[in-house]
């Protein structure tokens, strides 16, 4: 029966890759049909899958829009908007912290621990639960299991919050082929090379993040020529702007001060949200809480909105402006305009991309779901299942290492064509140094306290040589993904030079290793435990099947050693249904089968022969 | 690991004046060859060579597209290294005006600073081109004179930025 329910996905005949958007508030997995690019459903049947991680007092892990509900039952147990701690330090979310309710374990060093009741989790591993949704809906949806994946990021993300993403992948059980920046999927999901070769900018507006891509399109190459952003601009500070007024008004006429009560924040938040959404069909909005009996409601129009949100809207016009510089192209010479991100359906937001570009924005594609569309053609240009097209992209921040009073010297631009690599050579500064250490940074700045600390890289056991003697040449790679890793060479000996790796932010491998291994024993328990309950349920159905045969006239018509027999095997399976082994439950199931052939065979004609009656009258 | 030849890469001769859509055509006929998307399903030792393959040919693309960045490349394999400590002598008395205008916060000399430097960049490239083309015909003399107008203009524009971000 299984037979029937496989189906062959192309002729590769391996299995499917499948393309994710891991957004800040929602998540979505699509991959690639006959047809093109189409987004795979959640469980309830809705296409988005709201990022909340909830987990409940017994420890089971809820996803999606079940975890979003206990943001007002339950707030200390459940996380949203986590993309926005991915890659980063303690130092970093300060800020964030007094707009999210996030909960820092106190253990908390390189790596940020959030507390979800009893147990302290990474952003990587409440990401990985996102993403063990998404791999679980897509394996219900496709009937076949999924182990690879494309997942996009923010294209101005630093390599930790790649590294951090990656780390999810491999957590969730998922191998990421490619990390793809979210403004260029949405590009190859739009197809816009069909129609001609131009220039084309996408303005990726989300939920926590804003980014900005210009590409040149030529005969299915799509090259990105520059990319600008900032990883914490999105549709959330809207969202907190307008929940800080409706904090107050709560607080004034209530008499009490909310911001204390999560649950109540969570509802107001919620109200907020749908007067946000609102306000972008219509003149006017009110925000409408309606609190254990207790009730608020504001109205808000569309000009006051408007006149709320300009100046972060105004942030993402610096962006463009350097975007367009460093393509070296000025806006008239941009031919098309590209909207992602659910922040772009504001009126306000479409109105400031026009008057920059001085051109009328595509939304012909959902701007939710452009980007895991594109993720699963960028899938299918992996399988080979897509063969013309071909995305060529930049890394978003220059690449330098720490030289001589704290300046940075550059070895990889901003805005070069990835994979890209440098060589350097270094050298010992004192008799018989045997270590050199290298400090990468990324960041445009001149100065090392300006820029993002990335890793040191500790050159080892260098041969015992006078000062200047050495030369160790030192490979700086950037891959497809964004991602960097190091290697080093001594001229001399042409000998490769060890390395030891150690990461400014994010896990070490030896961290993800343990979570990999940790979320193995998990799912293993998981299985086994389904097994169980679908082989008991299994068993329960025999069982009341047989407890209505017994009433049936073929019962009489049994031998007594068959009717011994049945009554042998049906207890030795009510003897095994409490056991923890499926496959004992399920051989005793099977037994009682092919005991009850015969009792089966004469219900069915008697069945036939009371419809062949009917029949003849 | 030999430093790879840019030029080489492109199946191109050694020039410093390039046909820039012709080399572009070049740089995707050959990602389409080399990317790593191609060889997703490739065996390991495919995926790294297709990897450093792609990378140096997108490191001499970005080095050869660029005027400037090919004649640096092509000079410093010809052991004329830029020299970025010097000072050109001729535009010794430029930085002392621009550090004047800068101490006294002049703005209305910073403005003319900026367009004077602008006109000298401009005036530098011109006579680069030309230069490009007599070394390309093989003129011994060139490369010196394109190494001492490079390091000129390099200075420019630094004058060029600090008179910029005041």
């Amino acid at each position: 029966m299984s037979d029937l329910l496989q189906i062959d996905f192309g002729e590769h005949g391996a299995s499917p890759v499948i393309g994710i958007d891991l957004g800040t508030t929602n998540s979505l997995a699509a991959f690639m049909d006959l047809s093109g690019p189409v987004v795979i459903p959640g469980e309830d049947g809705e296409r988005l899958v709201p990022s909340v991680v909830y987990r409940s007092p017994a420890g089971e892990i809820v996803v999606g829009n079940a975890a979003r509900r206990m943001l007002i039952d339950d707030p200390s147990r459940t996380v949203y908007s986590v993309k926005r701690l991915m890659g980063r330090g303690v130092a970093d979310v300060a800020d964030e912290l007094k707009l999210f309710p996030f909960r820092i374990a106190p253990d908390s060093d390189a790596v940020i621990r959030l507390d979800l009741g009893e147990r302290t989790f990474t952003p990587p591993e409440i990401s990985a639960f996102i993403l063990i949704q998404l791999k679980k809906n897509a394996e219900a949806y496709l009937r076949q299991a999924v182990t690879q994946a494309v997942i996009t990021v923010p294209a101005y993300f630093n390599d930790a919050q790649r590294q951090a993403t990656k780390d999810a992948g491999r957590i969730a059980g998922l191998e990421v082929l490619r990390l793809v920046n979210e403004p260029t999927a949405a590009s190859l999901a739009y197809g816009l090379d069909k129609r001609n070769d131009g220039i084309v900018a996408v303005y990726d507006l989300g939920g926590g993040t804003f980014d900005i891509s210009i590409l040149k399109l030529h005969d299915g190459i799509f090259e990105v020529l520059a990319t600008n952003g900032d990883t914490h601009l999105g549709g959330d500070d809207i969202d907190n702007r307008l929940l800080r007024i409706a904090l107050e008004d709560v607080a004034s006429e209530w008499g009490e001060d909310p911001s204390r009560n999560g649950s109540l924040v969570q509802t107001l938040r919620r109200a907020v949200i749908d007067a946000k959404e609102r306000l972008s069909f219509g003149p006017r909005a009110t925000i409408d809480l309606d609190w254990q009996g207790r009730k608020y409601q504001r109205e808000i129009a569309r000009e006051q909105f408007e006149t709320l949100i300009r100046n972060i809207v105004d942030r993402t016009l610096g962006p463009c402006r350097n975007c367009i510089e460093d393509a070296g192209l000025t806006p008239e010479q941009i031919d098309e305009v590209v909207l992602v991100g659910g922040s772009t359906r504001i009126p306000l937001v479409r109105q400031a991309v026009e008057n920059l570009f001085r051109a009328r924005p595509h939304t012909d594609l959902n701007p939710d779901e452009v980007v895991a569309l594109g993720a699963a053609v960028q899938a299918g240009i992996l399988t080979g299942a897509v063969e013309d097209k071909l995305l060529l992209d930049v890394t978003p921040l220059s690449l330098g290492i720490e030289t001589m009073g704290g300046v940075v010297s550059k070895l990889i631009h901003r805005n070069s064509t990835i994979p890209a690599s440098a060589t350097e050579t270094f050298t010992t500064a004192v008799d018989g140094q045997k270590n050199v250490l290298i400090h990468v940074l990324q960041g445009e700045r001149e100065l090392v306290k300006d820029c993002r600390s990335l890793a040191r890289f500790d050159l080892k056991d260098i041969d015992p040589l006078p000062a200047g003697a050495p030369r160790i040449e030192v490979r700086f790679l950037i891959d497809a993904n964004g991602i960097l890793s190091v290697t080093a060479r001594d001229e001399r000996t042409a000998k490769e030079q060890s390395i030891e790796v150690k990461p400014s932010y994010g896990l070490t491998d030896n961290q993800v290793e343990a979570m990999i291994q940790e979320s193995y024993a998990h799912a293993a328990e998981d299985i086994r435990e389904r097994q169980v309950r679908e082989a008991r349920l299994e068993a329960d159905q025999i069982l009341a099947a047989l407890e209505k045969a017994r009433a049936h006239d073929a019962w009489g018509e049994m031998t007594p050693t068959e009717q011994v027999l049945i009554e042998r095997a049906l207890n030795e399976l009510l003897t095994v249904y409490h056991s923890e082994d499926h496959e004992l439950i399920r051989a005793h199931i099977e037994l009682l089968n092919q005991t009850t052939m015969r009792l089966a065979e004469l219900m069915m004609n008697a069945a036939v022969r009371t419809a062949l009656k009917g029949k003849t009258i | 690991m030999s430093a790879p030849d840019y030029f080489q890469v492109f199946g191109l001769a050694p020039k410093l004046a390039l046909d820039l859509a012709d080399l572009e055509q070049r740089f995707y006929r050959l990602s389409r060859e080399s990317h790593p998307d191609r060889f997703q399903r490739a065996t390991p030792a495919e995926r790294e060579r297709s990897l450093d393959a792609s990378a140096i040919l997108n490191d001499a693309y970005r080095t050869l597209r660029d005027p400037i960045l090919r004649a640096e490349y092509v000079l410093k394999r010809l052991g004329l290294p830029a020299d970025s400590k010097q000072v050109p002598p001729e535009l010794l008395e430029e930085v002392f005006a621009l550090n004047e205008a800068l101490e006294g916060h002049n703005a209305a000399q910073l403005k003319a600073g900026r367009s004077h430097f602008e006109a000298l960049r401009a005036e530098t490239d011109l006579e680069l081109q030309s230069l490009f083309a007599q070394f390309d015909e093989g003129d011994l003399a060139a490369p010196e004179r394109i190494r001492a107008l490079l390091n000129r203009r390099r200075y420019i524009m630094n004058l060029l930025q600090t008179a910029a971000h005041v």
